[in-house]
């Protein structure tokens, strides 16, 4: 808990620094952008979570964030469909894509449960193969759409709010709610502290396995097609391309332990915002991009390190 | 070729005939597959594809990810891992470029020092702050790249071409001298874990690190040595990228761990530490770069056309497929 509150008190330092010493900080568009260009990494750091939290790690989410944003467009730019109502086309092929992205995440649960291959290998699998498969479909081209209703997702603003951010937080609640109070939170974190014990217990630990790659692959889906929404483009070589170790840097600073048995959902979002808020500051503050690189990995190292001590 | 000799951990002793077997299909699938993979294209493409030129180019560009997947292996057989190897090679490619005018020999060990020193800071935060190796290599990561886009100055630098420096990626009596540096450093890396205190070392620490401690085993300095020598590899693959491409590209990289890791495991050692072997890992990595290979020549007989993007589907596939078998061949003993 005391690591928790010293995460939000670094952040709020972050913010009172940024307000008093960046011009224009406490503008609705400075907030906008930074939330903007977070909510992916929240989304996809969320499933990391769980993943994590159950003693796994995902790599494959890049890949499979560049699936859904490549067969999104697949379906509603076909041209065999464009006699379906439009409405109901967009909402086919979000579907599609995130189930798709899901039943992939799936994959990976099987090869951990059923295979009992380690999970950074058999995610392994899919982040080399994936990306190819989303390239193949595409054959690497770029895909540009002009689909006003489609592109809501990533640039619709209901009551001023970017969709995209109402989309993460809503994810973040649910998931941090189902954590803190459902037994399927209870079984996450049973299978990431103690496998053999939880197995003993009676928990289904090979289910919450699948469930948790599942889940991590929906949320990839997610944020995929909010990537490509945002751009009015897909382009299978970008998407999502090193999110893995974005989400995964979040998660650390976050404070959930790799090691698996905690998790703190709040936390992680709280970490991506940090990460974030840190780069920005730089960024704002004149400091070259490779420089913010170099001081946002000693941010990471640091508080991973006092995350030890503590613990 | 170098041979390939499985090496086991110290709980090898007795074994039974079928461990045996399933030891030798783990450690010699790879063997095997790459022997089929080679008469396949011999056979199809005749003397293009085991003539000079196709050969010495496959070993040439390959022998990047040889060096890497060499460091990776030592890591991962004391039970860690590191993802910082593919942007430090990034970084060593453009201090190379940068160095490449005091001639070749400040050029190459200038950025394997720089690659050792990494890699000692990585090992020092693991194995005395006992921070987990994939939170450290990963920070070592962003840092190696903002570094290497600093010193380039966000661009690409050039080689001296007068120096000498770019002799390194010629040949030297018809073998291209990267082949040579990578083939010498799998010789010293098949002695070192065969032969050396400090190989039994980094399989005890991977077998089991407690026991390796109260044994007396010096944990902690062989955790260091071994991802120094993983920077100092990378590093020295980065100075290969140097002389192929006589540019220091700081935005390379991206990725060439996972590839690495994905030969190693390939090569037959288990990611969980303990148990591995060094020459399978260089078939691992020959066998996935034969992959684009084959694919090429493929492509150029016209007989299918497959876009290159089949080569990370057709390369994650037999990733599948080889640590499957693994996983049968392991839950059978």
């Amino acid at each position: 808990m005391a690591q928790s509150y010293g995460l939000i008190g670094a952040l709020l330092l972050l913010i009172l620094f940024n307000i008093l010493f960046t011009p224009n900080f406490l503008t609705i568009q400075t907030i906008k952008i930074n939330l903007i260009q977070v909510s992916t990494i929240i989304i996809v750091a969320t499933g990391m979570t769980l993943v994590v939290a159950t003693g796994g790690i995902d790599l494959s989410v890049g890949s499979l964030m560049a699936i859904a944003g490549t067969v999104a467009p697949l379906i509603f730019l076909n041209p065999a469909l464009q006699s379906m109502n439009p409405t109901g086309l967009n909402v086919v092929a979000i579907l599609v894509a995130i189930l798709i992205a899901g039943l992939f995440g799936l994959f990976n649960g099987v090869l951990v449960t059923a295979f009992r291959i380690q999970p950074i290998i058999a995610t392994l699998v899919l982040f080399i193969a994936g990306r190819g498969i989303a390239q193949v479909l595409t054959n690497g081209n770029l895909q540009t759409f002009n689909n006003p209703g489609f592109q809501y997702i990533g640039v619709g603003q209901p009551f001023g709010i970017p969709l995209q951010v109402i989309l993460m937080l809503i994810i973040v609640a649910v998931v941090a709610w189902a954590m803190r109070v459902t037994v399927f939170g209870r079984y996450v974190l049973a299978t990431g502290g103690n496998e053999a014990a939880a197995r003993l217990a009676g928990v289904p630990v090979d289910r919450i396995k699948l469930a948790v790659y599942g889940i991590s692959g929906l949320l990839a889906g997610v944020a995929g097609l909010i990537a490509i929404a945002r751009n009015a483009s897909s382009d299978a070589n970008l998407v999502g391309l090193g999110i893995e170790l974005d989400a995964i840097a979040a998660v650390a600073v976050g404070g959930t332990p790799l090691t698996g048995g905690r998790a703190t959902v709040i936390g992680t979002m709280i970490g991506a915002m940090m990460i974030q808020l840190i780069r920005f500051t730089l960024l704002a503050k004149g400091v070259p991009e490779p420089v913010a690189r170099v001081v946002t990995a000693a941010i990471i190292l640091v508080s991973v390190y006092m995350q030890r001590q503590q613990s | 070729m170098t041979t390939t000799s499985p090496t086991i951990g110290r709980d090898a002793r007795q074994t039974s005939g079928w461990q045996r077997f399933t030891r030798l299909a783990q450690s010699q699938g790879a063997l095997l597959a790459l022997v089929l993979l080679v008469l396949f294209g011999v056979v199809r493409y005749g003397d293009t594809f085991y003539g000079n030129y196709n050969v010495a180019e496959v070993l040439r560009y390959n022998s990047m990810f040889g060096l890497i997947a060499l460091g990776m292996t030592f890591v991962i057989m004391t039970g860690g891992i590191d993802l910082s190897v593919g942007k430090m090679a990034a970084l060593a490619s453009v201090l190379a470029a940068l160095l490449s005018p005091y001639g070749a020999v400040a050029a190459f060990v200038g950025p394997v020092l720089v690659g050792v020193l990494v890699g000692v800071f990585n090992g020092y935060l693991i194995a005395h702050l006992k921070m987990p190796p994939f939170i450290v290599t990963l920070g070592t990561l962003l840092a190696t790249s903002g570094l290497a886009l600093i010193l380039a100055n966000n661009s690409f630098v050039s080689v001296d071409f007068n120096s000498g420096f770019i002799q390194i990626g010629k040949d030297f009596l018809g073998v291209p001298v990267p082949v040579i540096i990578m083939l010498i450093c799998y010789a010293i890396g098949i002695v070192t874990l065969n032969y050396t205190r400090f190989g039994r070392q980094v399989l005890a620490i991977g077998g089991n690190e407690e026991a390796a401690r109260l044994m007396g085993l010096p944990v902690e300095r062989t955790k260091i040595a071994v991802y120094a020598l993983s920077g100092g590899l990378a590093a020295m693959a980065g100075v290969i990228l140097a002389t192929l491409t006589f540019t220091g590209i700081p935005n390379e990289g991206l990725g060439w761990e996972l590839t690495a890791i994905a030969a190693v495991v390939v090569g037959g050692t288990v990611l969980t530490g303990g148990v591995g072997s060094v020459g399978t890992t260089l078939v691992g990595v020959l066998l996935l770069g034969l992959i684009f290979n084959i694919l090429n020549f493929e492509n150029g007989r016209g007989s299918i056309s497959l876009s290159p993007y089949w080569q990370s589907v057709i390369r994650g596939v037999f990733l599948l497929v080889v640590v499957i078998f693994q996983s049968r061949l392991a839950r059978r003993k």
